[in-house]
């Protein structure tokens, strides 16, 4: 029997194609008041003055929130593990605002046209500031202090504009380059994006019957969630309860908590049941993915063997420092340890901005890192006359090596060191290559004509859960017809892992996996869990899974040698069966659970089990794109695209590639269409779908992508992450197959026609 | 005002506002398979079908409805007899967070109601109203060919 590596369909799979299955926003509350946000106008002002009277005269309206009227209790947003390595500089409401789009009030009355009605009636008196709209200039001298404020902590320096700082060093970077064969370097500059989950965030609140405040939230991290709220609502933990029912994507937004507080007070003031629904243009400037300016410099000996890489990033978190020491860090530390070199260096700034606030962001910062390492590859392979295949061959980190930047830099703090322990990039790479047709690559400077086709590739590693840090837990109890409730914190948003650990727990129980119950995320119900990010369901609550079937696997084998009077010893379990070994004689799981409940000395066969990890393997991938530019419009048209992923051995490989193939199309849309349109007070004006355009399925170029198992032996069945990865491969990929195509490298993305005429020398 | 509506084939009647729009009315009225993700007619989540042709009830007033017959995805099936439509959608692991699903099916149901064998450029154009951001779609397009090919069977 094998419940692992094999295409289960998802175990809410019917509930959700029926249309059955519930979302936040699909359960009614009586009474249910709508909250409305009044959102600054200006990029950077102090609130002198705010008035609600009229706002509270209209007839329907409940409360009004704002500054003057609730505490300010600095926490961060970012929905990570306790204590957050992201500034507290974040309040409910503050006496200042810091980008446009800012909370300055919030209105909550019994319809939404009512508060909709009611924000209008709202005075506010602001005094503009001056506003830092770029990011190089965030920290000169004379640059206006976007946190000034007194009561913020963990800012690294708050009179610079700087959350976050960090430099790392490994070898001598300066002189390996100087002394290296041949040289490379670039600049390249990322640009803002939206995660784009087609349900906007929304959240419910209500009281139990005893009082509790009771969370009803479209989140990835119902366990921070709870315990921010705490913080901020000056309440116990044990006065909440978060659930989370079903998720419409997340995609690191999430991650994020900044609504559930907003509902919450607004129904510990008044009783009654709270909603909080983004529209869509609200859900563009909730939170974003940081724009970096990326700087790349490495050097080679002839034969290509790599001397040093040093790589210099400046990341804009935007007016909240949520996320934004750990995504600069992981640019750092998910892309450099995939070159083995000696010399290191690397140097991070996140800086703040009046503009819309970043977040976390599938890819987290290697993404954007990416985009300019991988083009500096093909940089020096060009220089030392090899194939960037074969250049790539020699460098990449291969199983049973390690890298000094491993332990050298983790997320927000020293990393930890580790080895490889299973790869199958390089068939992934022979793959592609077949695919993509590399052989008749040609370089660019023979192409001419209006349109040029180009062929590039890339390599990549993720990460597989922070280690030392992430902790998942389960619970499996069994019932008296053989089945079981696996409780687990993990957090599905439509990532399948509720299928996932059901499977694992099913494949360590011996039984199918229909027999498995799944309850996740409900704060009350089942154990703790960080939460989904950072690539760790699979592999850190997979690990947690194990750990609680396994003990439950051992009081099945217990009551049923008491049942068949032998020992444990002797009992084999296998589809659902216990069996003596010594004399073949059976016992059914139903038999067992039966027993133990109501026969004899009974007790509930169930137990806990946790999970965290030392060490965090990567992921790896290689991805291959053809495609033909129109040098008269600027338009890129990608022909094919092909994604080869080591990620140990998928625990369901139909749902792991449908990961893979989201985030590479997510990635796409980022890389060639996706981009924020400011005015210039820094307000987005491009807040809808049909301004900003995500790719539909007529966008979708033919693609291919391919599982190259691996057998992790420190993962749930020989299993990595998958979830995150593919999104890393546009960027890099489509820029080293535009320079194929023209001759030129991308320094600015996207790689939209308006950038790409401008590399072409038209604009 | 008062509006009678076929939905699902039973026959039904409102009394709303004449400013409602149609995904209100629907919601409202249980019909929470029908989902939002934008009022503004671009992501097609929230799509249903008007007398056999697709449309977005966000952007759709239900007056406007008055007197026509609409499906939901409710009206194709439930878990016990899900349509094939769902079926393959869940098989082919099509479905990822799902709030796009309803929208997707429906589109699909809309095409393959007068079109028994699409082509794949045919299933991108009749899905292009609608936005996924979880599956890159390749595995909506096989799903879709899948429930063509059963149907085609069935017959
Ligand atoms: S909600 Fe109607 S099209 Fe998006
Ligand atoms: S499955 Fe999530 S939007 Fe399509």
């Amino acid at each position: 029997m094998r419940e692992v590596n094999t295409n289960k369909i998802k175990v809410d799979g019917l509930s959700l194609a029926t249309g059955r299955a519930k979302f936040t926003a699909d359960e009614e509350f009586r009474g249910m008041l709508y909250v409305k946000f009044l959102k600054s106008p200006l990029a950077h002002a102090l609130i002198e003055d705010i008035d609600d009277t009229k706002a509270l005269a209209l007839k329907g309206v409940k409360i009004v929130l704002h500054h003057k009227n609730t505490a300010r209790i600095p926490h961060t947003t970012a929905g990570q593990g306790y204590p957050e390595p992201s500034p507290y500089d974040t309040y409910m409401f503050d006496s200042k605002v810091r980008y446009a789009g800012d909370y300055v009030a919030l209105v909550a009355a019994e319809s939404e046209e009512t508060a909709l009605k009611a924000l209008k009636l709202i005075n506010v008196k602001y005094k503009e500031l001056p506003a830092v709209l770029d990011p190089r200039k965030a920290s000169v001298p004379g640059a206006p202090v976007i946190h000034d404020e007194s009561y913020a902590s963990g800012i690294y320096d708050a009179s610079k504009n700087i959350p976050g700082f960090v430099e790392v060093k490994v070898g001598d970077t300066e002189k390996a380059l100087k002394d290296s064969d041949v040289k490379a370097e670039l600049e390249i500059e990322t640009h803002y994006s939206q995660h784009a989950p087609i349900e906007p965030h929304v959240c419910i609140t209500y009281l139990d019957e005893k009082g509790r405040l009771v969370i009803r939230t479209s989140t990835q991290v119902p366990f921070h969630v709870r315990r921010i709220c705490a913080r901020v609502l000056e309440i116990p933990e044990k006065n909440i309860r978060v659930i989370k029912p079903r998720i419409g994507g997340g995609f690191g937004t999430k991650q994020e908590v900044y609504l559930e507080y907003f509902a919450g007070k607004v129904t510990l003031l008044t009783g009654l049941p709270a909603k909080v629904e983004l529209t869509r243009e609200e859900e563009f400037t909730s939170r974003t993915r940081h724009p970096m300016i990326v700087k790349v410099r490495a050097g080679a000996d002839k034969k290509g063997k790599i001397n040093a890489i040093d790589m210099e990033v400046i990341s804009n978190t935007g007016a909240y420092g949520s996320h934004a020491l750990t995504v600069m860090f992981n640019s750092g530390s998910k892309c450099l340890p995939l070159y083995k070199t000696d010399n290191v260096r690397f140097k991070g700034t996140t800086v703040y901005t009046n503009l819309p606030v970043a977040g976390a962001y599938r890819g987290y910062g290697a993404t954007q890192g990416y985009a300019c390492l991988e083009q500096v590859m093909d940089m020096l392979a060009e220089k030392c006359g090899i194939d960037p295949v074969e250049f790539r061959r020699i460098n990449h980190i291969k199983k049973g090596e390690t890298s000094p930047i491993f332990a050298a830099l983790g997320e927000g703090k020293e990393g930890v060191a580790q080895y490889i322990q299973s790869s199958t990039l390089a068939e992934a790479i022979d793959w592609g290559l077949k695919e993509i047709g590399w052989e008749d690559r040609q370089p660019p400077a023979g192409k001419k004509g209006r349109f040029r086709k180009g062929k590039g590739m890339a390599i990549f590693m993720q990460g597989s859960g922070i280690p030392l840090v992430d902790m998942a837990s389960a619970s499996i109890k069994m019932n008296e017809d053989g089945s079981f409730n696996l409780n687990i914190g993990a957090t599905d948003l439509g990532t399948g892992s509720d299928t996932v650990l059901a499977q694992i727990a099913a494949e360590t129980l011996r039984v199918p996996t229909e027999n498995i119950i799944v309850y996740s995320s409900d704060t009350d119900m089942t154990p703790f869990d960080v939460g989904a990010y950072a690539s760790s369901t699979t592999y850190i609550s997979g690990g947690a899974v194990i750990d609680a079937a396994e003990k439950v696997l051992d009081q099945i084998k217990a009551v049923a040698a008491r049942m068949l009077k032998t020992d444990k010893e002797n009992i084999l379990c296998e589809n659902a069966f216990c069996t003596n070994k010594a004399n073949n004689e059976k016992r059914s799981y139903s038999e067992v659970g039966l027993y133990s409940l109501y026969m004899d000395d009974q007790f509930q066969i169930a137990s806990f089990g946790s999970h965290i990890s030392p060490v965090s393997p990567p992921p790896f991938m290689a991805t291959f794109a053809e495609i033909e530019v129109d040098t008269w419009t600027g338009k890129i048209k990608v022909l094919k695209y092909i994604c080869g992923v080591d990620c140990g051995t998928p625990i369901n490989p139909v749902l792991a590639e449908g990961q893979v193939e989201g985030a590479a199309v997510n990635g796409l849309s980022y890389a060639l269409v996706e981009s924020y349109i400011f005015n210039e007070k820094g307000k987005m004006q491009n807040g809808t779908f049909q301004d900003f355009k995500i790719y539909g399925i007529k966008d979708v170029p033919p693609m291919k992508v391919k599982l190259f198992k691996s057998d992790e032996p420190t993962g749930p069945y020989g299993a990595k992450s998958v979830s995150e990865i593919g999104i890393n491969g546009p960027m890099p990929v489509i820029a080293n197959a535009l320079y194929n195509a023209i001759g030129k490298r991308t320094e600015k993305f996207p790689l939209n026609p308006e950038n790409v005429l401008r590399m072409l020398g038209e604009l | 005002m008062k509006i009678k509506i076929v939905i699902n084939n039973e026959f039904k009647e409102f009394n709303v506002p004449c400013d409602t729009k149609l995904i209100d009315l629907l919601r409202d009225a249980g019909y929470k398979s029908v989902k939002r993700g934008c009022s503004t007619g671009d992501c097609g989540a929230c799509a249903v079908i008007l007398d056999g042709k697709l449309v977005n009830s966000c952007i759709l007033y239900a007056a406007q409805t008055d007197g026509h017959a609409l499906i939901t995805l409710e009206g194709l099936g439930d878990i016990n007899s899900p349509h094939i439509l769902s079926k393959t959608f869940a098989a082919a692991g099509a479905v990822q967070c799902g709030f796009c699903t309803p929208g997707m099916i429906l589109a699909s149901y809309a095409l393959l109601i007068n079109n028994k064998k699409p082509s794949k450029e045919e299933i991108a154009e009749a899905l292009s109203g609608n936005l996924c951001r979880c599956t890159g779609y390749e595995k909506i397009e096989q799903a879709v060919l899948k429930a063509a090919e059963e149907m085609r069977k069935g017959e």
